[in-house]
């Protein structure tokens, strides 16, 4: 378990991706079977055990320490794991319980530094309380009490150092497995007691990572896919091999590692519902038109909602497994248990997660309400109903069509979703085109070009070669997107702060704002920030900006001057803008990034909220979400 | 919370009761420019200009030039001289551990306080009561310095910089070794450590030593002369070398060590992807560490942890506690939860060496 926090620790503090993955297949390689199988079923999401709730952790440290210093400490740390893991006072056993006939538990003389220490203080504190009763200044009051937990005076605290593993009366601390595997069957009157237990045995990290783990809340970073990525590496193997295999293996994933280590042959996915990588699609530039003939692509709306697959197969015994996979291949079946009784046709579906309503494409903004949820409620579901659009069929039954052209999965496709016929599930329509003025046409008006009413949720089309093969990855003149072009505005650079590893000298995350009318006339209103878009030599510029032009300093942040003929104007591309309450200004971008530098440009010319209240359109259900929750 | 002690101040100006009885704050009051022992007739690390200065350790918040007179350990002396040039002070009297030196009606006595080379608690004592004023002190083993010395006395004055139960810091040893994994795991990166010049830097290069690291270790310009001073005391720190005009690429897989401020400024470009870590006893509370952009904390710290702090406080037996600069509330909560008084002082003036360290300017060379 400790050397599992330790990494948990060390990722939690890691900005650069590369050097999270090293982190992690380091830790692969160093830690043996079944911990790291745990392990990787930790940072993937893969354990299954009731949570811990953080009263229950209150109460834990409320029986051990005294309350005013508890509330001074959580005050001071802002966090309940963190603070108990930090203050947890190891229980001083009482000699004659716990050890009957043995002497008092001496410090280990074999203890570094720490050892030295207390045999240091011990002589010196005698010595010197001898000297000083000679010198006839004696203590006023008599030491206080010892052996009170914390900081109980210096005999309080070699007690408390005893407990030490290296001596012999302690238990060791819990490996992972034993904390994994424990949890699963702990009944839920034995958790407090079970608890206590380990925090007392892991060092002050161990218990973070337990608190961390035991109450649902690692949230350190690390996605499943990358976790998969570093064992993977461990192997020097391609992630996508894992993804396929996946579905079948569970932890602690003796097969997987035997696999990667070059012990065992590779595990049979045998699940009924594989996954299959995904392909993918290069953006166009305008230079590449010329190369094409329109004649060879079809052409389809780019919807903007999630790439899923839905995947349904028969297991031994003829029953129907249904499977819902992210466009890495992570499970999300549990988020979207509305769709599983859509899925009862077997076969692979690639296509885009919307959310409908009235038969209308809700806007990504409302489909997020749908994502990454733990709990997915009755209300959740009947309020953002799911659905499935289809654009691609890679298995029909048991048949694999990956190797068949374009036009003719298109063709089953069209089949398949008719014996289907479920009102949740429908086929993402083609654009028809002649030329490729006619799909320029049509791009620029989805709604008159057939989208329709759904013509907010299209952020451009796809091109698709007639007789392209399903290719996994992003194999060239293929499939192309072609992007609605974004939204812009002019907006103020406001504060910056220092990036992170190669850039943490920099300042690299801009805060914008444009103009409102404000009490005291016209002021700047921070709605957004964006840290990339620009180059390597834009960000020299900026940062040079950024340290010549501070007005305040608050740790990392910089406060840059932005008056209205003094400042930085930075034109900001973003794809969609969306009502919050969490933001002074009222509304959040979405993917917003820094499209160009506006040195020619004075601030008081830089765009007003009104422009961007403009392109909102009114949402009504969000507002009603966002008052269900806050 | 934390109220002024207006009631000392005014049972001090009683004059009558300093001549019958001694209470400890007859002997060592705070006032605006230090700590004040008006029957010895000098203050303890003033922060402001006085005729005498008694000065526990050479931080640049205890130890402030244009007394009229400094008593201090002749390390503390160097370092001042170190830093504010030869004419620091009026003159100079330099006193050794153990040493007892009549001051009008007290007598002060040196006692080492492990936190710095030449660092001290100075006990004062009038009549047959003794205070101690530790300064800044930890009970952790130092490679640099003379470890700790518990003094008993009547009233002790303790430091809070780390007076909050969650401040617990390990082994110093087991964070260089975790220097040392980062090393390994990531050769082709520079690492960077940011750590207080004085002090902090030489310790964390000793610990590095005592691991078993031999390899020459890099230094901000800021630190050389500090540390040289260290080596010319007779502490072995190896192989150092100045950080400035050695190419990037030289610094694949080495170590630097460099104030605080500096690892997080234009100066890191001329590392190779630098992970920058810190050694201080802050890295304890994660957050703490995020704000710093930190990637690797290093739980070093020179102050007394939570249980240092209890800890001693109970051994030197004393009946009455003041406590400083830091975290007063939960200190002074602990001490009268065990049947001890105690109270905050307000110095004004001092704080963590590690927190003041003034900021490189952006472009300098150093």
């Amino acid at each position: 378990m400790n050397r599992f926090a330790e990494l948990l620790d060390r990722l939690a503090y890691e900005p650069g991706r590369n050097n999270k993955l090293r982190l992690i297949t380091g830790y692969f390689r160093e830690v043996g079977d079944p911990d790291r199988g745990y392990a990787l079923a930790a940072l993937t999401g893969a354990l299954s055990f009731k949570h811990a709730k953080p009263a229950l952790i209150r109460d834990l440290i409320a029986s051990r320490t005294d309350p005013v210093l508890f509330g001074l400490s959580y005050d001071y740390v802002g966090d309940l794991s963190e603070t108990v893991a930090l203050m947890w006072p190891k229980r001083v056993p009482s000699h004659d319980e716990s050890f009957p006939g043995y002497p008092p538990p001496q410090p280990s003389p074999t203890r570094g530094e720490g050892a030295q220490l207390r045999a240091r203080r011990q002589t010196s504190a005698t010595t010197d309380r001898n000297s000083a009763s000679d010198r006839g200044t004696a203590p006023t009051v008599p030491s206080p009490l010892v052996g009170e937990g914390q900081g109980g005076g210096y005999s309080g605290r070699d007690a408390g150092d005893a407990l030490h593993p290296s001596n012999h009366n302690t238990p060791p601390p819990p490996t992972l497995t034993e904390v994994v595997t424990t949890l699963r069957t702990l009944g839920k009157t034995e958790l407090p007691k079970q608890l206590e237990r380990w925090l007392d045995e892991l060092d002050e990290t161990g218990r973070w990572a337990l608190l961390k783990l035991v109450t649902g809340a690692l949230r350190i970073g690390i996605s499943a896919r990358l976790a998969k990525t570093a064992a993977a590496a461990l192997g020097d193997k391609d992630p996508h091999d894992i993804e396929l295999i996946w579905p079948g293996l569970s932890p602690p994933y003796l097969d997987l590692f035997a696999w990667l280590e070059g012990r065992a042959e590779k595990p049979v996915n045998r699940d009924p519902a594989p996954f299959r990588p995904v392909m993918l699609a290069h953006a166009i530039e305008d230079a590449d038109f010329a190369a094409l003939d329109a004649a060879d692509y079809v052409a389809e709306w780019k919807w903007d909602g999630i790439r899923v697959q839905a995947v349904a197969g028969r297991d031994d015994r003829g029953h129907v497994t249904a499977r819902l996979y992210s466009r890495t291949g992570e499970d999300i079946t549990g988020s979207f248990p509305d769709l599983v009784p859509s899925l009862r046709l077997p076969g692979a579906i690639d296509g885009e997660l919307l959310v409908l309503r009235e038969g209308r494409v809700q806007s990504f903004n409302v489909l997020q309400q749908r994502l990454n949820r733990k709990v997915v409620s009755p209300k959740l579901i009947k309020e953002f109903p799911i659905h499935l659009r289809a654009y691609d069929l890679l298995g029909d039954d048991a048949n694999d069509l990956r190797e068949l052209p374009f036009a003719e999965r298109r063709e089953r496709l069209e089949t398949f979703i008719r014996k289907l016929d479920d009102p949740r599930i429908d086929l993402s329509p083609t654009v028809p085109f002649a030329s490729w003025e006619a799909l320029t046409a049509a791009r620029a008006d989805p709604a008159g070009a057939g989208a329709g009413e759904d013509a907010d949720a299209v952020e451009g089309v796809m091109l698709k070669r007639r007789d392209a093969p399903y290719l996994p990855g992003r194999p060239k003149g293929q499939w192309w997107k072609w992007k609605r072009d974004p939204h812009i505005v002019d907006a103020v650079l406001m504060y910056a702060q220092r990036g992170h590893g190669k850039r943490s000298s920099y300042y690299s995350d801009y805060t914008f704002g444009v103009w409102t009318e404000g009490d005291g006339g016209d002021e700047l209103v921070p709605v957004g920030k964006a840290y990339f878009g620009f180059t390597d030599e834009e960000l020299l510029q900026i940062d040079r900006f950024v340290r010549r032009n501070t007005t305040e300093k608050f740790g990392p942040v910089r406060h840059v001057v932005h008056e209205p003929d003094k400042g930085l104007v930075l034109e900001v591309a973003f794809e969609g803008l969306q009502r919050s309450p969490r933001h002074k200004s009222g509304v959040a971008m979405r993917f917003p990034r820094i499209s160009r530098l506006r040195w020619d440009k004075p601030p008081r010319e830089a765009d007003r909220l009104e422009t961007l209240e403009k392109m909102l359109k009114a949402e009504p259900a969000e507002i009603e979400v966002g008052g269900a929750q806050g | 919370m934390r109220g002024s002690s207006p009631r000392m101040t005014g049972e001090y100006q009683n004059t009558a009761a300093y001549m019958t009885s001694m209470r400890p704050q007859d002997i060592l009051l705070p006032v605006a420019s230090g700590l004040c022992c008006k029957p010895g007739g000098f203050h303890i690390d003033p922060v402001r200009p006085v005729e005498r200065a008694v000065i526990t350790h050479g931080h640049s918040d205890h130890a402030r030039a244009g007394h009229g007179a400094v008593l201090a350990t002749q390390e503390t002396l160097d370092m001042m001289r170190l830093r504010y040039g030869e004419n620091f002070a009026g003159t100079t009297q330099a006193i050794r551990y153990g040493e007892e030196i009549r001051l009008g009606d007290v007598s002060v006595r040196f006692h080492p306080a492990g936190h710095v080379l030449g660092s001290a608690q100075i006990a004062v004592t009038c009549k047959d009561t003794c205070i101690v004023a530790s300064g800044d002190y930890k009970d952790a083993p130092d490679p640099t310095c003379t470890p700790f010395e518990l003094v008993p006395c009547d009233v002790f004055i303790t430091e809070a910089t780390f007076g909050l139960p969650v401040f617990r810091h390990g082994d110093a040893g087991d964070e260089v070794k975790k220097l040392l994994a980062s090393v390994a795991l990531f050769p082709e990166r520079a690492h960077l450590v940011g750590a207080y010049s004085l002090g902090k830097a030489q310790r964390v290069i000793a610990l590095l030593r005592e691991a078993g690291y031999d390899a020459p270790i890099y230094l901000h310009g800021a630190m050389e002369k500090i540390t040289e001073y260290y080596q010319s005391r007779g502490i072995d720190l190896g192989e150092l070398r100045p950080v400035k005009g050695v190419k990037k690429a030289a610094l694949a897989g080495t170590i630097t060590l460099a104030p605080p401020s500096a690892t997080s400024d234009l100066w890191t470009r001329r590392f190779p992807d630098p992970v920058t870590a810190f050694a201080s006893g802050w890295m304890r509370v994660r957050a703490r560490a995020r704000q710093r952009g930190v990637e690797l904390p290093l739980v070093i710290s020179d102050h007394a942890d939570w249980d240092g702090l209890t800890a001693t406080v109970a051994a030197t037996g004393a009946g009455e506690i003041w406590v400083t600069h830091g975290q007063e509330d939960a200190l002074v909560h602990w001490c009268k939860s065990q049947g001890l008084r105690a109270q905050p002082l307000d110095l004004v003036g001092y704080g963590d060496e590690e927190e003041s360290e003034t900021p490189l300017p952006d472009e300098a060379e150093a």
